[in-house]
């Protein structure tokens, strides 16, 4: 044990005399919390949109008058002819354009039925989509204020009300913070720790190393606790960054949530080491933690929900611990779950570090 | 005859189809220094990596102080003091730091083997507060050779220590291993450079992987079967041209300005050369019969390596 205590102490000199360390141990989270929670949105505003009016009537005025009404639209020009509107999606200066056919309001008063065209431009799927459903419900809004208008006493079939729970107000912040968190211990945990093995590598000192009597097991150990309380201390100085400047509720026990990533950091770790243990320099450990990295970042439901995706992938998020502790830190600190409810979630993410712990230390070789 | 402390038997190595190591065998004597001569690419190194347990030998055996380096590496790594050719201490710590670490995970504390450093360290311990990475390349190899000797070795393996070194610094090293002798260390080292040689107690010639000869530099010397002079004049290339054309020479090689030109025993004098010279127009020169050198036995052994 003593030998472990030398490791430490002579990595957390080692650490604190890089002069990158703190810069790094305090700028990051604070700089990905700003950028991702506030940048990174889904709510579409300002879409660019064009009318092409061919009917120019009351009816067809009053429905474009509902999209200039709305916060979301900016009307760029609005004229009869739709092949202007399409020279401008080409060119991409409007992102949607929408066509009232001549003869609308004619069909609406004749047949009670009429039809609009609405193009978008949809290089970017999801955004396309929700301008998509904007507009919709712009319409879908006009369609019932005409039949207010045409039967007063009709109503609607079907009453519905809703609330969204767990986030009321469905801020983004609120959803992204607790992801945002697991990026940070995980971006400490996998590269740092697996970096440091590979620059022993790197710079030969480990053929010294090599030749002690230090266990493989006292080595890793050595090599780990650092970057393991490093972490945990970012998460707690994330939290007090969510908590005091976010204003995210942290409904859950703090512990446990403490407990969680203490488990996870190992899984992560373990990754990171065994990368380190199959490479020979810095480079090549780098690409390859990067490379795994973002693969599970994206994979891991921290921008898009885990359940849409399809079946392989959701099959594939079971090897993502990045998945789990996200899942695991949105539950406890958005809807205040105890252990109980992510006693699975944490079981699997201990069997995780478990054994890429052991993989690494068995890949660990003091010979050639 | 002493006790043996080192002892290697038949080593083999290959990293693919190169043989670095062909069935090597040796052995050497508790408290003695001995080195390992020969050129870069020759197997000292891999030889090295053996003994420390850091490579495993493809065939063969070797042992230090009765322990296997395979089967009882774990053991073996408390004796041993290694330094590798390069500098494997951590740069970003300072000289102290770096001495405490080492003598940290061998369990020691410095005061109980200072005084086998005393001597050594004393020259760097006004920098005890520099970072490792600033010292200079003497203190560096000094404060390597501390790291080293701190958990008390009971044999101390060197590989290359003074490559890159200047002369004095060289020389101081080498004192200090004499006197390191003394404390009943036995030192291997691996070195490049043939002067080198004498200063141990036996040594090994090592080339492409094979030992080519063993035994005191002295006993190494006397083996050498040629008469030997050495010659200098103003154009060192082309007497060496004229003079490898002389029927009855054994050798004539370069060394800095002179040549050493050896010929068998009896065969050939002074004036002989002086006349052949004196043939091909070559008027200015020195020439002095001179003994052989381990540099000498070094080159001959190796044409005769390679002519078989």
């Amino acid at each position: 044990m003593r030998t472990i205590f030398y490791i430490v102490q002579k990595e957390f000199l080692q650490i604190f005399r890089n002069r990158m360390m703190l810069p790094i141990i305090f700028v990051i989270p604070v700089v990905q919390l700003l950028i991702l929670s506030y940048a990174v949105t889904f709510e579409i505003k300002n879409i660019r949109l064009f009318i092409a009016d061919s009917d120019n009537s009351v009816a067809s005025r009053n429905l474009s008058s509902h999209l200039r009404s709305s916060p979301f639209y900016n009307i760029v020009d609005e004229t009869p002819d739709p092949s202007v509107g399409t020279d401008l999606l080409q060119s991409g200066k409007i992102h949607q354009m929408l066509v009232i056919p001549r003869g609308f309001e004619k069909d609406l008063a004749l047949a009670n039925k009429a039809q609009v065209q609405i193009i978008t431009d949809a290089i970017n799927g999801s955004a396309a989509a929700l301008m998509n459903s904007y507009t919709m419900s712009v319409v879908n809004d006009y369609n019932r204020a005409i039949i207010a208008e045409i039967a007063p006493d009709a109503g609607q079939p079907v009453a519905v009300t809703w609330s969204y729970w767990f986030n009321p107000e469905l801020d983004y912040k609120t959803y992204m913070v607790p992801g945002i968190l697991v990026l940070l211990v995980t971006i400490i945990g996998m590269f740092l720790s697996g970096m440091n093995v590979v620059r022993e590598k790197e710079t030969g000192t480990i053929e010294q190393i090599n030749v002690t009597p230090i266990r493989k097991f006292e080595f890793i150990a050595g090599k780990l606790i650092p970057f393991w309380i490093i972490a945990l201390f970012e998460l707690a100085f994330g939290l007090i960054l969510a908590k005091f400047v976010f204003n995210i509720p942290i409904l859950g026990n703090v512990f446990l949530i403490f407990s969680v990533a203490s488990v996870y950091l190992i899984a992560v770790m373990g990754i990171g080491l065994f990368i380190s243990t199959i490479t020979d320099t810095q480079q090549q450990s780098m690409f390859i933690a990067w490379f795994v990295l973002v693969i599970f970042i994206l994979m891991s439901g921290l921008f898009t929900p885990v359940e849409s995706m399809p079946q392989w992938a959701r099959n594939l998020n079971l090897l993502n611990p990045i998945a789990y502790f996200i899942a695991i830190i949105r539950m406890i600190m958005l809807k205040g779950s105890v252990f109980q409810d992510i006693i699975n979630n944490f079981l699997i993410l201990s069997f995780y570090g478990l054994s890429m712990l052991l993989l690494s230390v068995w890949r660990y070789r003091k010979t050639t | 005859m002493n006790k043996v402390s080192v002892y290697g038997k038949g080593l083999t190595k290959s990293y693919g189809k190169t043989e670095a190591l062909k069935s090597v065998s040796f052995s050497v004597e508790k408290g003695e220094i001995f080195g390992f001569i020969g050129p870069d690419g020759a197997g000292k190194t891999t030889l090295f990596r053996l003994l420390t347990t850091l490579l495993l030998p493809d065939s063969g055996a070797a042992s230090i102080e009765g322990l296997d380096v395979v089967k009882d590496y774990r053991r073996l790594r408390q004796i041993l003091g290694y330094m590798p050719g390069r500098f494997s201490l951590y740069q970003d710590l300072s000289v102290e730091e770096n001495l405490r670490f080492f003598a940290g995970i061998f369990k020691v504390s410095i005061s109980d083997n200072y005084h086998l450093i005393a001597d050594i360290y004393e020259q760097i311990a006004p920098f005890a507060k520099r970072r490792a990475g600033k010292l200079s390349g003497g203190m560096k190899q000094k404060l390597a050779l501390s790291c080293a000797l701190i958990h008390k070795p009971e044999v101390l393996i060197l590989d290359e220590p003074t490559t890159g070194v200047d002369a004095v610094s060289r020389r101081e090293f080498w004192e200090m291993l004499i006197r390191l002798k003394q404390s009943g260390i036995t030192i291997l080292v691996a070195t490049p450079y043939m002067d080198e040689a004498i200063l141990c107690d036996r040594v090994a010639l090592i080339q492409h992987g094979t030992i080519m000869a063993t035994g005191s530099p002295a006993d190494i010397i006397q083996t050498y079967p040629h008469k030997l002079f050495r010659i200098k004049s103003q154009n060192t290339l082309q007497l060496l041209r004229i003079m490898r054309q002389m029927p009855e020479l054994k050798s004539a090689e370069m060394f800095g300005e002179y040549i050493h030109i050896g010929s068998s025993p009896n065969k050939m004098n002074e004036s002989d050369i002086a006349a052949f010279l004196n043939q091909n127009n070559i008027r200015q020169f020195d020439l002095e019969p001179m003994e052989a050198g381990i540099e000498d036995c070094f080159m001959h052994l190796m044409k005769q390596q390679s002519s078989t």
